[in-house]
């Protein structure tokens, strides 16, 4: 029952943030204690990807029971989502390429990413398989073939997360993807699945987005993710970075922070664990470890060796 | 708002509509709310325009004529975009905080409907036989006697022209969807969510069933305001 376990979780996930901000300070205070929070209004921009599996709703309702604020959530691709941020239009983004979220912090316009979760890309197609593509081991494999096979392909073409990855997938295929089999529709995944399916072509999917819509459509995953065992190449963490308030003074930055807190806290990291569409689960947890490391907070590439110590 | 969560809801709709009231009332509610108040707006500096041009001669009165009907097609996304550039945070607008709000959503309607009420009610006031002005000028009337004996006449054209700007406004996504951002809240209840772009989310989820409930919804809003128009129009009386 999704209520009352959102009902236990508000009122456990009440007390321990309440301790947990009066602690960091994260939250401003009245003279009687009470978050100052309250009754604010926290911008999200996020990929379609955590809107369209229903995860996000799951999240904030807690979220917003606690601290008495509303999240309003602009669901974009990943590229989308940082460039209204940019602008400072957001107060987090919750996003998942993690090139483009480097780029982004080391513009200075993010501060304190965390890993939020992951999940994994799969190559999904018609079960006919034109190009014959089941089994292959290496993503990259498998889209020379379809591109050999010039088996028709959709891609999002909008410089989203999956986008971005896909690209990178050709790019290791040493392919440069174009010609009529190649379409790029600049849609969310919800729809490219939709063109692909009526199209009977591949695509690169998010697993969560292709299981939450897998009783609408008759595609199948021809090569899995991480998550089962395929390339590790088709990992997708997500990460949520707060936008700098340095930057842009007009951002709500406590409660970007207190959101971070709470998505990173054990009540919510179990909710993302727990969530499930079609009986599977989409989501898995990244946040917390027992042994925390620095490197996630670090952006890719980065030796440590260069800094002044 | 979310698939796993919500029951079906028996409606007089003759068929289950797969989501919760609240969620579909609240957007009804902000999609009429938004084009209501844009229209209305449109309509306050349209039909004033329409009756300068209309009743004044002057150099170039045929080019700002075509430019207002030119206008009449523009883009809606590329209204969107401009509307997005003044009011981002980055804009010369920022500081109000208008990005992603009802307000700024207002604002891109506003300039999608004025070119349509202004070109079919300017049409209508020129259509108005200039015997009927000279009829009141001649009954010693007023400019504004005038002017008001000119918009009876032109009434049907005019109403014609609000309704034509309101089917604009309310059938648009492009730009709502650009400055309003499509948000709804966690408990369902809409934002900044509008007919039309709460149609595009379900078809991008593949719920087309959804998609077309609430597509035959926004038929019979349109319908029904214009049954209602055209009924002040008549003022009651069978034309």
């Amino acid at each position: 029952m999704a209520i009352q376990r959102r009902r236990f979780v508000a009122a456990v996930g009440t007390g321990a943030l309440a301790g947990l901000a009066g602690c960091s300070g994260l939250t401003g205070k009245t003279d009687d204690g009470n978050p100052t929070v309250a009754g604010e209004t926290l911008t999200l921009t996020t990929t379609t990807s955590t809107y369209d599996t229903g995860l996000l709703g799951e999240l904030n309702v807690p979220f917003q029971d606690m601290y008495g604020v509303t999240v309003d959530s602009v669901a974009k691709g990943t590229g989308a989502a940082l460039e209204t941020a940019r602008n400072g239009d957001s107060d987090v983004v919750m996003v998942h390429a993690r090139s483009l979220e480097d780029e982004f912090m080391r513009e200075g316009y993010g501060v304190n990413r965390r890993d939020l979760m992951f999940n994994d890309f799969v190559i999904v197609g018609p079960e006919s398989d034109p190009a014959g593509i089941q089994g292959t081991s290496s993503a990259a494999d498998a889209f020379a073939t379809i591109a050999d096979s010039q088996a028709a392909f959709v891609s999002r073409g909008d410089n989203s997360g999956t986008h971005t990855k896909e690209l990178i997938v050709w790019d290791q295929a040493g392919v440069e993807p174009g010609g009529d089999w190649y379409q790029e529709t600049g849609q969310g995944m919800g729809e490219v699945l939709n063109i692909a399916n009526q199209q009977s072509a591949y695509t690169l999917s998010d697993r969560g987005t292709f299981l939450s819509q897998r009783s609408e459509i008759d595609l199948t995953i021809l090569v899995q993710g991480p998550i089962e065992g395929g390339p590790e190449l088709l990992a997708n963490p997500y990460g949520v970075i707060a936008v700098n308030p340095a930057v842009h003074e007009n951002v709500n930055y406590d409660l970007a922070m207190a959101y971070i807190g709470y998505l990173t806290s054990p009540q919510a990291q179990d909710l993302i664990e727990n969530y499930e569409a079609n009986g599977e689960q989409l989501f898995f947890p990244r946040a917390l470890s027992e042994e925390p490391n620095f490197q996630q907070y670090v952006p890719e590439g980065w030796s440590g060796t260069n800094s002044d110590r | 708002m979310l698939v796993g969560t919500l029951t079906p809801v028996a409606t007089p709709f003759l068929v289950d509509i797969p989501f919760d009231t609240v969620y579909v009332r609240s957007i009804i509610v902000v999609s009429l709310y938004v084009s209501v108040i844009a229209v209305l707006l449109s309509a306050a500096v349209s039909l004033p325009i329409a009756l300068i041009v209309g009743f004044s001669r002057f150099p170039g009165k045929r080019f700002l004529t075509s430019v207002i009907n030119t206008g009449m097609g523009f883009p809606s996304v590329v209204v969107g975009l401009l509307v997005l550039f003044l009011v981002s945070n980055q804009g010369p607008l920022g500081e109000f905080e208008l990005v992603f709000t009802k307000r700024a959503m207002i604002m891109s309607q506003f300039v999608l409907a004025t070119p349509p009420i202004t070109a079919i009610s300017l049409a209508a006031i020129a259509g108005v036989d200039q015997n009927v002005r000279d009829a009141a000028h001649a009954l010693g009337g007023t400019r504004v006697d005038v002017a008001l004996v000119t918009i009876k006449e032109a009434r049907y054209g005019i109403a014609t022209a609000v309704l034509a700007g309101f089917g604009r406004a309310i059938s648009e996504v492009g730009s709502v969807l650009i400055v309003g951002g499509n948000i709804a809240g966690a408990d369902g209840v809409s934002k900044t969510r509008t007919l039309t772009t709460a149609i595009s989310l379900e078809a991008r989820q593949g719920r087309y069933e959804t998609a077309m409930v609430l597509g035959g919804i926004l038929f019979i809003l349109v319908l029904l305001v214009n049954a209602v128009v055209v009924r002040l129009g008549d003022q009651g009386v069978q034309r």
